[in-house]
């Protein structure tokens, strides 16, 4: 479970997050709201990418300020564009980097490596520079990435925003079959209508917290309304 | 290598990429080392022959001097100017030899080998308080970033023509920078975030 508490987060002097406090036990929550709303500053906390400036974050029972690096053992982080994510220039190298840092010997890495990048029918590809994948290969190769060092949690921060309707597509269900519990921002509602809980967020706020259905509907509301 | 990497099983494909670099090395201080233009001949030889044990046809050996070709037409027109024209095709051949080597290394080595042989021959160093991890994730950076950041000035070059901006250098380099100072930032989190 991921518990926030009393949370606020102040970035270059600007409220960003405002006394936040929910806890996180679900296998699919999303988070949806306007740009600026404080989303993705939001879902960087919860792998201790940042701190809070006043309250607690914990996972597990593991303290972000306290324990950044266990907890981003525990809490997979994938991001909106995977250029800036994949960080070797070979697909199957890349996704062996994140087991590298876990000291995992490098037969087993490779083994590994080419697993899930099966499972995510790139293994075509695992030899080529990731630079000439596609969009949607990219951002699958950067889930593999993640999740190849098997977290407990996954983040993914607008996962599909540059992405084509294929391409959302396929990571929409690689998300459905996720082992994992998964908290996803996003734009893309289509996306989140089957998940267990949606939060709402809006100038830094929480403004709903609820089934997709109600919290969808008072997202939209609130955008019509401003 | 960036994407050089060739496939293959030869022995010099399988050998550790630390031998190789320590060859190449040596190779190439004995190849200036050595005053001898027959040594040179019978160095290029080696090296010619290399590419075939690595199964490699000599059209890529080729590959390895053809972009520098026109520095070695300047470099034997002075030579054979100031000095002679044998001087120059020794120095030529010199040349030739030390960057076909260096592309036999890219082109048999995987870029991770590379990194781990160069991570493993700083390691020494690491007593000293020098972070070679640190070293050998900026050379892999470095090589997946090259293409990236290619693509970034394209779209801004793109952009700024569709804007009739094509002879403002400031309208291409500031908005480039900018990007690439924003995704520098995202890039060290992603770092961060895969436990590095």
């Amino acid at each position: 479970m991921i518990e926030i508490q009393n949370v606020s987060l102040t970035l270059d002097d600007r409220p960003v997050l405002r006394n936040i406090s929910l806890s996180l036990s679900e296998q699919r929550i999303a988070i949806v709201g306007s740009n600026g709303s404080g989303k993705s500053s939001f879902a960087r906390l919860l792998n201790g990418l940042r701190t809070p400036t006043e309250g607690s974050v914990r996972v597990d029972g593991l303290d972000t300020r306290k324990q950044a690096r266990d907890i981003r053992r525990k809490v997979g982080f994938v991001f909106q564009n995977p250029d800036n994510q994949i960080v070797f220039p070979i697909v199957e190298e890349d996704v062996a980097f994140g087991l590298k840092n876990l000291g995992i010997p490098p037969d087993t890495r490779t083994e590994m490596a080419r697993d899930i990048l099966q499972r995510y029918g790139l293994s075509a590809h695992s030899k080529h520079p990731a630079h000439n994948l596609s969009g949607g290969q990219k951002q699958l190769l950067a889930i593999a990435g993640v999740l190849v060092m098997k977290p407990d949690y996954v983040v993914l921060d607008e996962p599909t925003t540059l992405l084509d309707l294929r391409n959302k597509l396929r990571i929409s269900n690689a998300i459905d079959a996720l082992e994992q519990a998964a908290i996803v921002v996003t734009h893309d509602l289509d996306l989140v209508k089957d998940f267990d809980r949606v939060l709402v967020f809006e100038n830094g706020r929480v403004l709903a917290d609820d089934v997709p259905n109600a919290a969808l509907n008072r997202y939209v509301e609130a955008m019509l309304d401003a | 290598m960036l994407d050089l990497y060739s496939e293959g099983n030869s022995r010099l494909h399988t050998m550790k990429p630390g031998w190789k670099i320590l060859g190449l090395a040596i190779s190439g201080s004995l190849l200036f080392a050595v005053d001898n233009i027959l040594f040179s001949i019978a160095f290029l030889a080696v090296t010619l022959a290399l590419f075939a044990a690595a199964g490699l046809p000599l059209r890529r050996a080729w590959a390895q001097i053809r972009p520098v070709i026109w520095i070695f037409v300047l470099i034997m027109i002075a030579q054979a100017l100031f000095n002679s024209w044998w001087v120059g095709l020794f120095v030529i051949i010199r040349f030739a030899v030390l960057l076909m080597l260096a592309g036999l290394l890219t082109l048999t080595t995987r870029s991770s080998e590379m990194i781990d042989g160069i991570e493993a021959g700083l390691r020494p160093l690491s007593r000293l308080g020098l972070r070679t991890r640190g070293i050998s994730l900026a050379i892999s950076l470095t090589l997946r970033f090259i293409p990236v950041l290619a693509s970034v000035v394209r779209e801004v070059r793109e952009a700024q023509y569709a804007r009739g901006l094509e002879r403002n250098i400031l309208a291409l380099t500031i908005p480039a920078i900018v990007r690439t100072l924003k995704m520098s930032e995202d890039i060290s989190d992603a770092i961060d975030a895969r436990g590095f």
